[in-house]
């Protein structure tokens, strides 16, 4: 049963192997290793009898083979309606058979079902709401990923993502004290600005417990520190947590399981900690996803709800904006033609079609806003989501998907798409690098800074001085 | 022979069609886990309800969803087929004489010309359907033999029955044809995709519920089918 260095069906628990698998780049002796890497059928035949249960299996055995949900897929639209890119097909080629032939399939297959599982599907659940069954591929490629992950044939990308969470409790290699020291740095560099303004680490008890990507901390603290200014303006109560601060899930991507409830269970625990009347986390998808859709599930809450109510960025902002915490200046609202990226992640998945939509009520001009079209619950994947955004090999996959938010994009006219998720804004910064449509891409919070009006107790005091 | 295939023959078939269907019903609801399915049933029975029925109705009229809008022609198609599929034999007039004469029950039946409507419905439907089975690539690559045996099977008690009651052809040989292909197609249903007859009810309430529970939480008035 060889098993390669690199690439094996262990996942990655040490920093040691991590480093191993991230010093291999691009992952070429990985994948190499991977053509050799043995199918552990037994291990397979039981993960199938464990948990491929009458949902997944009556979906594969009554699908009516309509093609009904084949020009709901983005990725069939975008390949010239490539029939092997109907969701059916690729769903009854790869897992159908796994199925069928009760875990008997060999190498090939299995190299076969990840290309698929990662590089033709972002299980961004549009063809679940086109099938008159409500056969869900999205549902059906996570499970199949999860397959994929226990006998090791998973994107390099995915497999060090699992490690990082395995590892640091993050997607990326920040430790608590690279966390909380980002905070400290973010504070102190706002202090001529916006003098008093905190990032409470591990306050007890607070309002608003806020998680967020560690790729904030990692690469764009600016996040962070805009976050803290909106929170500064609108007066909360806030805390951020030392540990247990990371909402995102790489190891759902990957399809590791036991990896995700490892995560989330960081963050309940710090919210069990800290015990916040709220949580909230940062304008993304994905986390929201992983933290507080399926979050509850993995670590077995029975009313599949997070510990306290868990809020996505947009649904504080537009409740303070609501209520009047942060005002706009009606002067500074939006008027170029904008648009907005739903993100299936907490739209289609969880409903928030309307907030997004509240937010941009009260920030842009009558008559800027133009609507893609599909949109809210039936929007296109970005093209970028499940990972997609982050491995290498399928890279003109993704690239080539993204045509269709290209063309939904260029439809509206609009000279701005507000994204507010981590994950469809690279995307649509991507999709400007590779076919330079001239677009603006923006997340909520820069923009509301911007805009809203400072209230004069939070000016920089030489500027009251002058007045 | 007529005695033995409209008697005892028809009620096996009658047994296996139903408690075939009532087995697989309660198996699948046994094989829903609320872990692995990450849906908490039990948790939120109005939610769960209100998704269910939702999700079921929208589907079950013509138009009546996003998906079913999405593709007009095929709507039609698929409704002719499945209305004139369940509606027929179930009100059929020579079929509730064959229920008074048995079992004296007083069944409803539809007028005649109804009924030619729509097997002929049927009957166009079925070699649509097939035409598209073929014609359309992205259809094409997910049909096996096996969905043509089935339209076959379904549609082979619809032409026949057609052919005895308008008298053409060899009316005894139509008429066992008809009524073994029908005995048949019973057997048939809880064995094979056929299923769908209560499956799509089953996994349209599952995905509903989903929805209702968890997936579309926040949407007003439910996820927009
Ligand atoms: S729409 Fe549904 S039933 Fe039809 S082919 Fe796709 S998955 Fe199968
Ligand atoms: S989940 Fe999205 S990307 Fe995957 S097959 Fe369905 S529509 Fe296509
Ligand atoms: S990246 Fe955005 S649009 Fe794409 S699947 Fe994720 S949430 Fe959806």
């Amino acid at each position: 049963m060889p098993e390669g260095i690199l690439c094996n069906r262990t996942p990655i628990n040490t920093k040691e192997h991590l480093d191993a698998v991230l010093g291999d780049k691009g992952g070429k002796q990985y994948y190499q290793e991977m053509q050799e890497l043995d199918v552990d059928v037994e291990k397979l035949q039981k993960s199938l009898q464990d948990t491929c249960k009458s949902r997944i299996r009556t979906w594969l055995e009554i699908c009516a083979h309509c093609g009904l949900c084949a020009d709901s897929c983005f990725f069939y639209l975008a390949n010239r309606r490539d029939p092997t890119q109907v969701p059916s097909y690729k769903i009854l080629t790869t897992l159908g058979e796994i199925v069928k032939k009760n875990g008997n399939v060999d190498n090939a297959h299995m190299r076969y079902c990840m290309d698929t599982a990662w590089g033709k599907c972002t299980c961004c659940n549009r063809c679940g709401s086109f099938c008159p069954y409500g056969i869900d591929m999205g549902v059906m490629f996570s499970y199949l990923r999860g397959l994929c992950f226990s006998q090791g044939f998973v994107p390099w990308e995915m497999k060090i993502g699992s490690g990082m969470h395995r590892v640091f409790r993050a997607q990326m290699d920040v430790t608590p004290e690279d966390w909380v020291e980002t905070c400290e740095w973010m504070a102190e560099e706002q202090q001529d600005e916006w003098p008093g303004l905190e990032i409470p680490v591990d306050k007890e008890g607070a309002d608003i417990l806020y998680t967020v990507n560690a790729r904030e901390p990692k690469h764009y603290p600016e996040d962070i520190a805009e976050a803290a200014i909106l929170f500064h303006i609108a007066g909360e109560n806030w805390t951020v947590p030392s540990t247990g601060w990371e909402q995102t899930s790489l190891t759902m991507f990957a399809g590791d399981w036991e990896g995700c409830k490892m995560q989330v269970q960081t963050v309940y625990d710090a919210i069990e900690r800290l015990k916040p009347k709220r949580v909230m986390g940062t304008e993304c998808g994905h986390a929201h996803r992983a933290t507080i859709i399926e979050g509850p599930y993995w670590v077995g809450r029975e009313d599949g709800r997070p510990p306290v109510p868990y809020l996505h960025y947009t649904e504080w902002l537009a409740e303070a904006l609501r209520l009047g915490k942060i005002k706009i200046d009606p002067a500074k609202k939006i008027k170029v033609p904008v648009t907005l990226q739903d993100s299936c992640n907490y739209v289609r998945n969880y409903g928030l079609k309307d907030i997004t939509r509240e937010i941009l009520s009260y920030i842009v001009e009558p008559g800027y806003l133009i609507e893609m079209k599909p949109n809210k619950e039936h929007n296109f994947c970005c093209g970028g989501g499940g990972g997609m955004n982050g491995i290498g090999l399928y890279r003109k996959q993704r690239n080539t998907g993204m045509k269709v938010k290209r063309d939904q994009i260029l439809a509206t006219g609009a000279k701005l798409v507000i994204a507010p998720c981590h994950n469809c804004w690279d995307a649509i910064r991507d999709l400007e690098e590779v076919y330079e449509i001239g677009i603006k891409w923006s997340f909520l919070k820069p923009l509301i800074i911007h805009m809203a009006i400072i209230p004069d107790h939070l000016k920089p005091q030489e500027e009251e001085e002058e007045e | 022979m007529y005695n033995f295939i409209t008697g005892p023959l028809l009620w096996l078939s009658f047994i296996v069609f139903f408690v075939g269907l009532g087995v697989r019903t309660v198996l699948y609801i046994r094989g829903l886990d609320w872990r692995l399915d990450r849906v908490a049933y039990r948790a939120y029975p109005g939610l769960g309800i209100k998704g269910a029925l939702s999700s079921i109705i929208h589907w079950l009229i013509p138009f009546g969803s996003h998906g079913w809008r999405a593709k007009p022609l095929y709507t039609i198609i698929f409704f002719v087929f499945h209305v004139g599929v369940v509606v027929t034999p179930l009100f059929l007039l020579g079929h509730a004489i064959i229920m008074e004469e048995r079992w004296g029950i007083n069944w409803p039946t539809i007028p005649m010309w109804v009924a030619d409507v729509l097997t002929i419905g049927v009957l166009i439907a079925t070699v649509l359907i097939a035409i598209r089975r073929f014609a359309l690539p992205e259809v094409r690559i997910l049909t096996t033999l096996y969905d043509y045996a089935l339209l076959l099977l379904t549609v082979t008690p619809f032409v026949s029955g057609f052919l005895v009651v308008h008298q053409w052809g060899d009316n005894t040989f139509w008429l066992y044809t008809h009524i073994l292909s029908g005995e048949l197609l019973l057997i048939a249903i809880p064995f094979t995709k056929l299923f769908h007859v209560v499956g799509y009810f089953l996994s349209r309430a599952q995905i509903g519920m989903d929805f209702g529970i968890k997936r579309a939480v926040k949407a007003k008035g439910g996820f927009a089918w």
